[in-house]
């Protein structure tokens, strides 16, 4: 009697540890899935986990990586932005083209000013006017992309003398063996990330997400709060601008194009929902480095650029999936 | 078919049997028992989150109990899924409505079992028969072709119950069906409760309101802290001693005293008119009074507060606080001059049901709890815990999400978050609705002490003995419009339910604010 009772409570404790695992790793899906296809990675290739195609790897995906942290931040206040790749497509073209007109200072400075100009009409169409930010975004993601070649009558702009310009420091220089590019991702990344988990300001943006109109009904300024998530994914698109400005030294007028989806799908891979009011820069980080990890691995194993496409959105999807599988679980355990 | 209904009087057609449930960190439901007998009204007691909803979850195969039996009809059951438990006859009518509001009634009435005829086509004009039927049954005076979205509340709550009826149900449970009724409309209710009874179905009632429960019922089960505290006849008991049961305490039935005291007048409000809405409302409410705003839902009540609060703008009149005119554009000027408003949906405007507990409290007054924009965590949680322990609110830790309390201690965190910015006027709108007698009687207390130390208040409500037992004077509103003005303690009932449904006879003070 006491045996078969004994029997019983071992096959429901290991019964549950099997949960326990199970659970823990779809969790923690996304990172399973990443070792794994970074174990796949590089068994094909010998190169993939060399110390400089990491690094090649991290600072190719911190153009992507500077924009998503603002994105993050308009997504945690329950919006979207699609508009940032037609931003760096404007800004690059922008700050490489007055370089030679207006010297690098005047160049950067103009070129922050106009990018906070068109983050200031997002953010007002969407914090002030209470426009949809998906219909505002996504209409400024083509009216951007007008503007840009109206400005530059459809050529490409370059500067002229690229050996001789500290312009060059953004996108190419190392400092204490760090790229520049990477640094400033760093950096960006710490400071957002501060600013959401330990100000009051990050504390009304995760409201705002999470409620807005118990956020109004708590007295927070609901317009000016989403107004500059605006702003802040702005500053992060120009900071992008420079990085990849400097680092090619001229621009097409499409270089942008298609970022926007990229930065989605490192949010999405990181684990940030886009129903807003939750999410975390540090998500946003490892999703970012994920996907630059993945797509390095895929055209390492000889796969050509648009396939990466394909796959980059399969694993989207699957990392989406197995998040709500998580979830779903867990509608059946807790409170409702 | 009656002789065996008769016969099986004694044995009850379910019975949950110490029936357990825990979720992490907490046991919700301790070896819980209770049983039904079919053609009997068996109320389920309890403070709000005493576990009755929990109960009612597992028996509909929503939550896994960790241990116990149900046993349906002599059988031992495990219902896996909410749709298990409906086939085999057990039906719970929500709090929430779960309705399509774009579809037809019938199609609502059997959605997920719309009778199909060959190549898998919709048999509408069964589903309409069949439909017709119910509702006959059940009295309705709607068709099955109308629209939900065009239908009242009420009519809306009769075909959530039509859609019980399809699975010829043996157990249906209703949780605080009367919650969004009004009084003209709950007789239809009942009328229906008891027709189900005289069909032998057993009906487990859940409702906070005492006088509903000893008209309805036959026998009474409490649940306190997820323990079974025991179950009595409604007939040889009375309602003082099945609150006791249920907190545990004889009740102290809100003898504090009333504010009595009053300094000048905090807030004025003269011809206040917003298009569409209000017009011509004149009140004031003084230092350290409680000033009751009584009337129907929709006659404007709320939106006043909302003008006050700065969520609307008014086209004429003017608002005063503390002597100062004042206009304000968002509601973060209205904070910042010392107005609180809690609101009258505590899950849509009160909180962030994502955000933890102590998040939600400093949420209106972060400046406070912050130096240089950066939060100090230590002063948050100083802010948590003392007015965690001054209401006595329920929570495992600051940590646990707003979503995961019940009712009463949602309702307590708001008014929380609202004491913490120290305001000088504090609207209350609504502010027990839904909560259980002890919370109820507890925020009550708190409204008189705030009021005694020196808070202006304002509590909007639609239960007459609420604003008869807090107020110190009552304000009648009808229609947008100020009705008539009362001394709380000088009123009687019928003058009252004359202000608010536009009958005259109004006052002397009323007149004047009428013109």
């Amino acid at each position: 009697m006491a045996s078969a009772e004994d029997v019983k409570q071992g096959f429901m404790l290991s019964k549950n540890q099997r949960a326990g695992l199970l659970s823990f790793l779809s969790a923690q899906g996304i990172l399973v899935f990443f070792l794994i296809s970074m174990l796949a990675f590089s068994l094909f290739s010998e190169q993939f986990l060399s110390q400089s195609n990491i690094m090649t790897v991290v600072r190719q995906a911190s153009i992507i990586g500077i924009i998503a942290v603002g994105v993050t931040v308009v997504i945690i206040g329950g919006n979207l932005d699609l508009s940032v790749g037609s931003m760096l497509s404007f800004s690059t073209v922008l700050v490489v083209d007055l370089h030679d007109k207006i010297g690098p200072t005047n160049a950067i400075l103009v070129m922050f000013a106009m990018t906070l100009l068109i983050g200031a009409v997002n953010g007002f169409l969407i914090g002030f006017m209470r426009l949809n930010s998906l219909i505002v975004t996504l209409a400024m993601l083509s009216a951007i992309q007008g503007l840009v070649l109206i400005y530059s009558g459809g050529q490409n702009v370059d500067i002229a003398n690229q050996g001789d310009t500290w312009f060059a420091f953004f996108g190419r220089d190392y400092v204490a063996g760090i790229a520049v590019p990477v640094l400033l991702f760093g950096l960006l990344a710490v400071i957002v990330q501060v600013v959401m988990s330990f100000t009051g300001y990050g504390r009304r943006i995760f409201a705002i997400g999470g409620n807005p109109v118990a956020a109004v009904y708590s007295g927070i300024r609901k317009n000016w709060c989403v107004f500059s998530t605006y702003l802040i994914s702005a500053f992060c698109v120009a900071c992008a601008a420079l990085v990849l400005g400097s680092r090619v030294m001229g621009s097409q007028n499409n270089v942008g194009q298609g970022y926007e989806l990229l930065v989605l799908a490192g949010i999405i891979l990181g684990g940030t929902s886009l129903l807003g009011g939750a999410g975390s820069i540090w998500k946003t980080v490892i999703g970012v480095l994920i996907l630059g990890f993945i797509q390095n691995g895929l055209l390492l194993m000889g796969y050509p650029y648009y396939a990466q496409w394909l796959v980059t959105w399969v694993i989207i999807i699957l990392a989406v999936w197995l998040d709500l599988a998580y979830k779903r679980k867990h509608l059946f355990t807790t409170h409702s | 078919m009656t002789a065996m209904t008769q016969n099986a009087e004694a044995r009850p057609v379910l019975e949950l049997v110490d029936i357990t449930k825990r979720f992490p960190g907490v046991v919700a439901l301790n070896k819980v028992s209770f049983d039904v007998r079919p053609g009997e009204v068996h109320a389920l007691l309890g403070e709000n989150g005493a576990g009755k909803s929990t109960l009612m979850k597992v028996l509909a195969g929503k939550h896994r109990p960790n241990g116990g039996k149900i046993i349906l009809e002599d059988e031992e059951r495990v219902f896996d899924t909410p749709k298990e438990a409906k086939r085999s006859g057990i039906v719970l009518i929500h709090q929430e409505q779960s309705l399509v509001p774009e579809m037809s009634v019938a199609e609502n009435i059997f959605l997920g079992s719309t009778p199909r005829k060959w190549g898998n086509r919709v048999d509408w004009k069964r589903l309409h028969a069949d439909s017709t039927e119910i509702l006959e049954r059940l009295k309705c005076d709607f068709s099955s072709r109308d629209l939900v979205s065009s239908l009242s509340i009420a009519k809306k709550q009769m075909v959530e119950i039509a859609r019980a009826l399809v699975f010829t149900p043996k157990i249906v449970v209703f949780d605080e069906p009367t919650a969004s009724l009004t009084d003209h409309e709950k007789p239809v209710l009942y009328d229906v409760i008891r027709n189900l009874q005289a069909q032998g179905v057993g009906i487990v009632y859940i409702s906070h309101r005492m006088d509903e429960i000893f008209q309805l019922s036959q026998r009474i089960s409490v649940l306190r802290d997820g323990e079974y505290t025991g179950t009595v006849n409604t007939a040889e008991t009375d309602e003082e001693s099945v609150t006791q049961m249920m907190i545990g305490r004889s009740l102290e039935l809100d003898h504090a005293s009333k504010p009595s005291e009053f300094g000048g007048p905090m807030l004025e409000v003269r011809g206040l008119t917003v298009k569409g809405v209000c017009s011509d409302v004149s009140f004031t409410v003084r230092k350290g009074e409680i000033v009751g705003m009584y009337g129907l839902v929709g006659a404007g009540r709320s939106e006043v507060a909302e003008t006050i609060f700065g969520l609307r703008h008014y086209t004429a009149g003017e608002i005063r606080l503390d002597g100062q005119v004042v206009d304000f554009r968002s509601t973060h000027d209205a904070v910042t001059s010392g107005i609180a408003l809690v609101p009258e949906d505590r899950k849509d405007q009160g909180l962030v049901l994502g955000m933890n507990c102590r998040d939600n409290m400093t949420l209106a007054g972060l400046s406070t709890v912050s130096s240089f924009g950066f939060m100090k965590s230590r002063d948050e949680r100083a802010v948590y815990d003392r007015y965690q322990q001054a209401m006595k609110i329920k929570s495992p830790s600051w940590r646990q999400r707003v979503g995961n309390l019940s009712g009463g201690n949602q309702q307590k965190i708001v008014i929380g978050k609202w004491l913490h910015t120290h305001p000088r006027l504090l609207i209350l709108d609504e502010p027990t609705r839904g909560i259980d007698v002890g919370s109820k009687a507890e925020i009550h207390a708190l409204i008189k002490e705030l009021a005694r130390s020196g808070y202006a208040v304002l509590v909007i409500s639609s239960e007459m003995p609420e604003v008869l037992g807090v107020s110190n004077r009552i304000i009648a509103m009808y229609d947008g419009r100020v009705t008539a003005e009362f001394d709380a303690d000088n009123v009687g009932e019928d003058q009252l339910v004359q202000a608010i449904t536009g009958m005259t006879g109004s006052t002397p003070q009323a007149a004047g604010a009428v013109v």
